[in-house]
């Protein structure tokens, strides 16, 4: 417990220094969103107007203030676009995006493991050829293209699965697939080289001596000790599917976060684009803060500093 | 083919034909790829358009082979951008050590703490549509993986009993620096570079689907899936086209990396 507050606190400075990139992003990046937002042909008197609203005539040391001191409260701000409080927009997507992030890290270790144990256990074997050549494809097509292509046979040819939208289980499904592919190919081969070091270790071959068959000595044994890099990698992986969200959400539809970021985008909603980044990226560094976790639970050699 | 090593030959022959495409084809290639005929709408492919028409009728072919070039231009530059400013400020680091070394690493940090894509996603949002925001916001991306290798290189080899050997018989820094440790670090940093093309040709054309990259009429394989997506009951091929494109080089680039890496493992 003490350690989990330690780390906690330690999470303070990281949470800081990304809220503090995603101010200057949105801040010091040149280009002005008033004029931006305005378009060029506006009055200098609404420009002047519109700034003022947004609090953007304030000297920058100060909107750095305001926009900390607001973020400790739990406010973001208001809407442009949609005229009502950011954190409350937030509130409303953020569920969507979490659950398809879910679904899809669960569709990525059910594939994952089958293929990389198969790959392991046989390696240099027919098995591991076909497993590992179905992970450095499963690598290689891109979500944009898996998205749509799995719509094609899944929705269109063989109707089995909604095409877009968020309701129940069969619309998760197709997104999901999308979202968890790539994830899954890079657990596979990450297993599948963890498992094959495993194998010849010394305990292994006690573990057959002792009468274990070849699979149940993999399965109860080795398995457990291959697990520790595969569960560092879903942890740097999973931030990484938060944020691979955000195109399977433009193709499927979905609520979630990733549309409401690409509306302000194209609005122009700069108080919105800054609190969905933010979002995200603090949802990125709390992952990788449980990942530690995990890892020391799964590897007690493993101590936290 | 190398019989123990296919991979690198695979490889090499998809990333060969992909750089060929996208250096001699726009040469060699005499349809436009931006000239518009309504009469050819979602033509299907047939002899004279051997990969069909988009809804303006434009030869899908030609697009497809304009968007290699700017592919493979664009994540080749935004590699060796951010291996230069990732190199030198991680080598650099490593190099000067103690609190130096401390700070800048703190920053690196900070930065990955940041999802990569999404960094790209918000850079190319606020410095608008163009080639050259589109690579800047892909290398702020990039950069930092670069870093952080060459500098955990650095530290290992400095420690190596013939860089410490070549330092002991008065190498000056420059030296050892040009003539053993650059050496040593291009192997494992030519396997990052090669995987890191692939990362980032998917990167730009999901920037681009996202309508935050090229910009259309420019033909970009991201562009021209999301153009495609409207057309996928009655011209599914629009989708297929750049589809395959980006996972044939994609692909092309990790099994490159693969092969590179089993090369460099087998010789060490």
């Amino acid at each position: 417990m003490r350690r989990l507050l330690r780390r906690l606190a330690a999470l303070v400075p990281v949470a800081l220094g990304v809220a503090t990139l995603t101010f200057a992003l949105i801040h010091l990046v040149p280009g002005d969103p008033v004029s931006a937002m305005l378009g060029d042909y506006t009055a200098p008197a609404d420009v002047a107007r519109m700034r003022r609203d947004l609090k953007l005539d304030l000297p920058l040391w100060k909107q750095y203030g305001d926009f900390l001191s607001g973020l400790a409260h739990g406010d973001l701000g208001q809407s442009i676009s949609q005229h009502e409080p950011v954190a409350q927009l937030i509130r409303e997507h953020y569920p969507a995006t979490l659950e398809l992030a879910a679904a899809g890290l669960a569709v990525a270790i059910i594939i994952a493991f089958p293929l990389g144990i198969i790959a392991g256990a046989d390696a240099g074997g027919p098995g591991d050829l076909a497993a590992m050549g179905f992970a450095i494809l499963g690598i290689s097509v891109p979500h944009i293209y898996l998205g749509p292509l799995l719509m094609i046979v899944f929705s269109l040819d063989l109707g089995w699965l909604p095409l877009t939208g968020r309701g129940g289980l069969a619309h998760l499904v197709l997104p999901a697939v999308t979202m968890g592919t790539a994830l899954a190919a890079i657990l596979a081969r990450m297993l599948r080289q963890s498992l094959v070091q495993e194998i010849g270790a010394d305990y292994m071959r006690t573990a057959r001596s002792m009468g274990l068959s070849e699979s149940a000595a993999l399965i109860r044994h080795g398995l457990r000790n291959a697990l520790t890099p595969v569960i560092t990698l879903i942890g740097l992986e999973a931030g990484a599917l938060l944020t691979g969200s955000i195109v399977t959400e433009m193709i499927f539809s979905w609520p979630g976060l990733g549309r409401l970021l690409m509306t302000a985008i194209n609005n122009r909603d700069y108080p919105l684009v800054e609190g969905c980044v933010l979002t995200f990226a603090l949802s990125y560094v709390f992952v990788n803060l449980i990942t530690d976790f995990v890892y020391s639970a799964v590897d007690p050699r493993i101590r936290l500093g | 083919m190398n019989r123990r090593n296919p991979s690198l030959t695979i490889g090499a022959a998809l990333v060969a034909i992909l750089t060929l495409s996208a250096i001699i084809g726009p040469l060699a290639l005499s349809t436009d790829p931006l000239a518009i005929d309504l009469g050819r709408a979602l033509a299907a492919p047939s002899r004279s358009h051997w990969l069909g028409c988009d809804a303006l009728g434009r030869d899908l072919f030609a697009r497809i082979i304009w968007g290699a070039r700017l592919s493979l231009g664009v994540s080749t530059t935004v590699v060796a951008i951010s291996l230069a400013v990732g190199g030198l400020i991680g080598g650099a680091a490593a190099l000067a050590g103690g609190w130096v070394d401390g700070l800048v690493m703190r920053g690196v940090d900070i930065v990955m703490a940041f999802p990569g894509f999404l960094l790209a996603i918000a850079l190319a949002a606020i410095l608008g549509p163009g080639l050259v925001d589109l690579v800047i916001a892909l290398t702020a991306m990039g950069w930092t993986g670069y870093a952080r290798l060459v500098r955990g290189e650095v530290l290992s080899l400095r420690e190596r009993e013939y860089v410490e050997g070549a330092r002991a018989l008065g190498a000056r820094p420059a030296r050892l620096l040009l003539q053993h440790i650059v050496p040593a670090l291009a192997g494992p940093v030519t396997v990052q570079a090669t995987f890191g093309i692939g990362g980032i040709i998917i990167a730009e054309a999901a920037l681009s689907f996202l309508g935050l990259g090229a910009r259309p009429p420019t033909p970009s394989w991201g562009n021209m899936l999301d153009a495609g997506r409207t057309f996928i009951l009655v011209a599914p091929h629009l989708t297929t086209a750049p589809g395959v494109a980006i996972g044939l080089s994609v692909l092309g680039f990790n099994l490159l990396g693969d092969g590179l890496a089993q090369l460099i493992g087998r010789r060490r």
